[in-house]
């Protein structure tokens, strides 16, 4: 289980407030108005940003003051997440080990990771070889030999069509549920939303709201969501 | 607040900032523990300083002055061979200094062409000697760096400004009050300083073209000094005097707003409206055309009349080849790895890639004699003079390859650091896996323009190698002395090849296999 328990968040003279609780295995969509500090948020879970205040903790284990590879915290970001000069399978095969020195069993795992995200006989292509969606699933593909117990993606899809960002959606919830992960995932996209996500964690104006179930945060949203989706 | 995730050590940066300080500072330090009191300048010593200053000022002024009008030209005409000449205009940059001197020779000495041409107008023949060889020679050199930086000054004025202008019907005297000349303004004091910098130490350029009482430079007499009197407190002197004027003139660069595009730069021809008179477009042809020739002749006399010579050049002079390509070769290695890990550490203290650039202010002439002064108690220094001549080349290249290798790792840094940091790529995966292939391309461009300039390097060396022990230009400089001007000139010509092989093949393996 995550909590944030008072933690105050300042980046650049803009500060964010959270205190919240999600559940182990739960699938996250983070929503609100841009500015609002939903990527803030997600960057202090991952450790780019610290807490200056309150505390991060993850099965009743501080992780505030981990490096962002300690925490049990893997990220899909909005770009960059791929080495243009490597192949998909060395791409990959960092999240076994950095050092990228691979033995035979682990670049088993690789390939069966690659196939699992449909991606069987691309391995030794370099990413501009790939498409937009084929880069996408190499980045999932890469959350699943990384294992880590929570899954945070920053709008991982924005650069895709609306189509091919709905078919990523269902892959990042079936690589959660492979790896029996949590997972938060910031978007801007309603119908995205309506088709992955558990709960909603709705950020406005520096203030993290409590996660509701998706249902009863669509029969009631927040007056601030209905101006946002212009309904 | 931002967590600075400390990802790759710092150490190999702060000792290669230790070591930039310790060749620009300490070997002044070094230097100043052995010069006698300010009262030994005797009145030649006096009669240099002012040599040094006077020529660096000219050279400075008649170089911006010719740059104006062949930049304006350039900037403003599109014809065939355009992007030709704007290359060759970086070219005297990695151009060894010696080989523009025997082709100037050749074009302007007492048997080139231009003698030639006078003299069957029944003139007398002008001396290539004294200030005005070394004028020509500073004016060779940074008539193109000038040009090439206000191409680019031409190059930042809005096309709107000139649309405008055409629509207002400006004069051409208008389109230069109004438009031209705000830019000038700010760039011209910026370039007169960094052109009076290079000049005070372009210790090469005075070896060959100046001497005697009139026309000795304060770094020649440093030179002098040492190698003919032998007396280290008077060579140690004059080096302090030497790094105060460059001390001043570099402080006045940072003062003054100093144009930063020393290579590459963008270069289009924006459409102008004020163009189409007849005299306008005959005074740029002539301005084009005189910059062609200017550049062009003394490398084609050095091609012409070297080519003969080359194959049946004597063993010495293949020999010090050799030497001097093992010693670029190991600048330009030496150069790459102080300019990474110093941009390395610099992620973390900025301030680290300015200490980078103080050898901008020193004199290698000034760290020769005080490396000298180090090493003589300890080993003979002749044995160590291509290791020196090395190092000293690497910290001199170091300001310019900084400029190309620093915002490299920064963007890489920017854009690929959450990635590193969110896998835990730490230490050398992180340099060997992310940093040293997604700079490539600069690290290619730096290890070429640090070894063309350790190839044509005739500095450092002149003070610490015996006479079996030459690289090829000083080896081309004692041929010149000798008068073996045929085999100087097809020594020039191998010289020429080598530089321009050195960094066109690194260039090139930098860019190959380019991977987006």
């Amino acid at each position: 289980m995550l909590s944030l328990e008072g933690a105050v968040i300042a980046q650049d003279g803009f500060t964010l407030k959270a205190d919240f609780r999600v559940k182990a295995g739960r699938r996250v969509a983070v929503l609100g108005p841009s500015g609002a500090g939903k990527s803030t948020l997600l960057a202090a879970i991952g450790g780019y940003v610290t807490v200056t205040q309150g505390d991060i903790v993850w099965d009743g284990r501080s992780i505030s003051n981990l490096q962002p590879n300690q925490r049990p915290v893997s990220n899909v970001f909005q770009d960059n997440n791929l080495f243009p000069h490597m192949t998909a399978l060395q791409n990959v095969g960092l999240g076994i080990n950095p050092n990228l020195r691979l033995n035979a069993a682990d670049k088993q795992r690789v390939l069966d990771a690659l196939i699992a995200v449909g991606l069987s006989g691309m391995e030794d292509r370099l990413p501009a070889a790939l498409s937009g969606g084929q880069q996408s699933r190499v980045a999932l593909a890469r959350l699943l030999v990384q294992q880590k117990q929570l899954v945070l993606l920053d709008e991982p899809f924005s650069a895709l069509g609306p189509a091919m960002r709905i078919e990523m959606a269902d892959l990042a919830q079936a690589v959660g549920a492979r790896i029996g992960a949590t997972v938060m995932m910031v978007s801007h996209d309603i119908k995205d939303v309506e088709r992955f996500a558990e709960d909603v964690l709705w950020v406005e104006d520096g203030i993290c709201h409590l996660p509701r179930a998706l249902g009863d945060f669509l029969k009631d949203p927040p007056a601030g969501f209905t101006s946002y989706v212009g309904e | 607040m931002a967590r600075r995730v400390l990802a790759i050590n710092p150490w190999p940066g702060l000792i290669v900032a230790g070591l930039v300080t310790f060749f620009s500072l300490g070997t002044l330090a070094a230097v100043a523990i052995r010069a006698d009191s300010f009262g030994a300048l005797d009145q030649f010593d006096v009669a240099a300083v002012r040599f040094t200053i006077v020529q660096a000022f000219w050279s400075a002024v008649l170089s911006v002055a010719l740059a104006i009008p062949v930049a304006r030209a350039l900037a403003r005409r599109s014809f065939w061979g355009r992007r030709a000449l704007v290359t060759l205009l970086g070219a005297p940059f990695i151009l060894p200094v010696i080989v523009a001197i025997l082709g100037l020779t050749a074009v302007f000495g007492r048997n080139g062409i231009v003698a030639y041409g006078l003299n069957l107008a029944g003139l007398e023949p002008i001396s290539i000697y004294g200030l005005h060889g070394v004028l020509l020679a500073h004016v060779f050199f940074n008539l193109p760096l000038a040009t090439r930086l206000l191409i680019h000054g031409w190059g930042s004025v809005p096309a709107e400004q000139f649309r405008l202008a055409a629509s207002l019907d400006f004069s051409g005297r208008d389109v230069f009050w109004h438009i031209e000349w705000p830019m000038l303004r700010n760039l011209v004091p910026g370039l007169l300083v960094v052109i009076f910098l290079i000049c005070t130490t372009s210790f090469a350029v005075a070896l060959t073209f100046g001497g005697g009482p009139k026309a000795t430079t304060v770094e020649l007499a440093i030179y002098q000094a040492f190698k003919f009197d032998f007396d280290i407190g008077k060579a140690a002197l004059l080096a302090g005097v030497q790094f105060t004027i460059c001390g001043v003139a570099a402080l006045a660069s940072l003062w003054l707003a100093v144009p930063q595009a020393v290579m590459g730069g963008q270069d289009r021809v924006f459409q102008r409206f004020d163009t189409g008179r007849v005299t306008s477009k005959i005074v740029d042809g002539v301005w084009i055309i005189f910059a062609t020739l200017f550049l062009a002749v003394p490398l084609l006399a050095i091609v012409m009349q070297g080519a003969p010579y080359i194959l049946s050049l004597p063993t010495s002079v293949w020999s010090s080849a050799l030497r001097s390509l093992v010693t670029a070769l190991g600048s330009a290695g030496l150069t790459i790895v102080f300019a990474v890990s110093l941009s390395l550490a610099a992620l973390r203290w900025r301030w680290l890639e300015g200490l980078g650039m103080l050898s901008v202010a020193a004199s290698p002439l000034v760290m020769g004699t005080g490396l000298f002064i180090m090493v003589f108690p300890f080993v003979e220094p002749a044995r160590v003079a291509l290791l020196i001549t090395a190092l000293v080349n690497a910290v001199m290249s170091l300001p310019f390859v900084l400029r190309a290798i620093g915002p490299a790792v920064r963007a890489c840094e920017d854009r690929f650091g959450p990635l590193s940091d969110s896998l835990g790529m730490t230490g050398w995966a992180r340099v060997r896996l992310v940093i040293l292939p997604r700079i490539r391309a600069p690290l290619g461009f730096s290890a070429g323009l640090a070894a063309a300039l350790s190839m044509g390097d005739l500095g450092v060396v002149t003070l610490f190698a015996r006479p079996d022990g030459a690289t090829l230009p000083l080896q081309i400089y004692r041929l010149m002395g000798a008068y073996r001007m045929e085999q100087a000139m097809g020594a020039a010509l191998l010289l020429l090849f080598l530089s321009l092989a050195l960094f066109y093949l690194f260039d090139r393996g930098g860019r190959g296999h380019a991977k987006s």
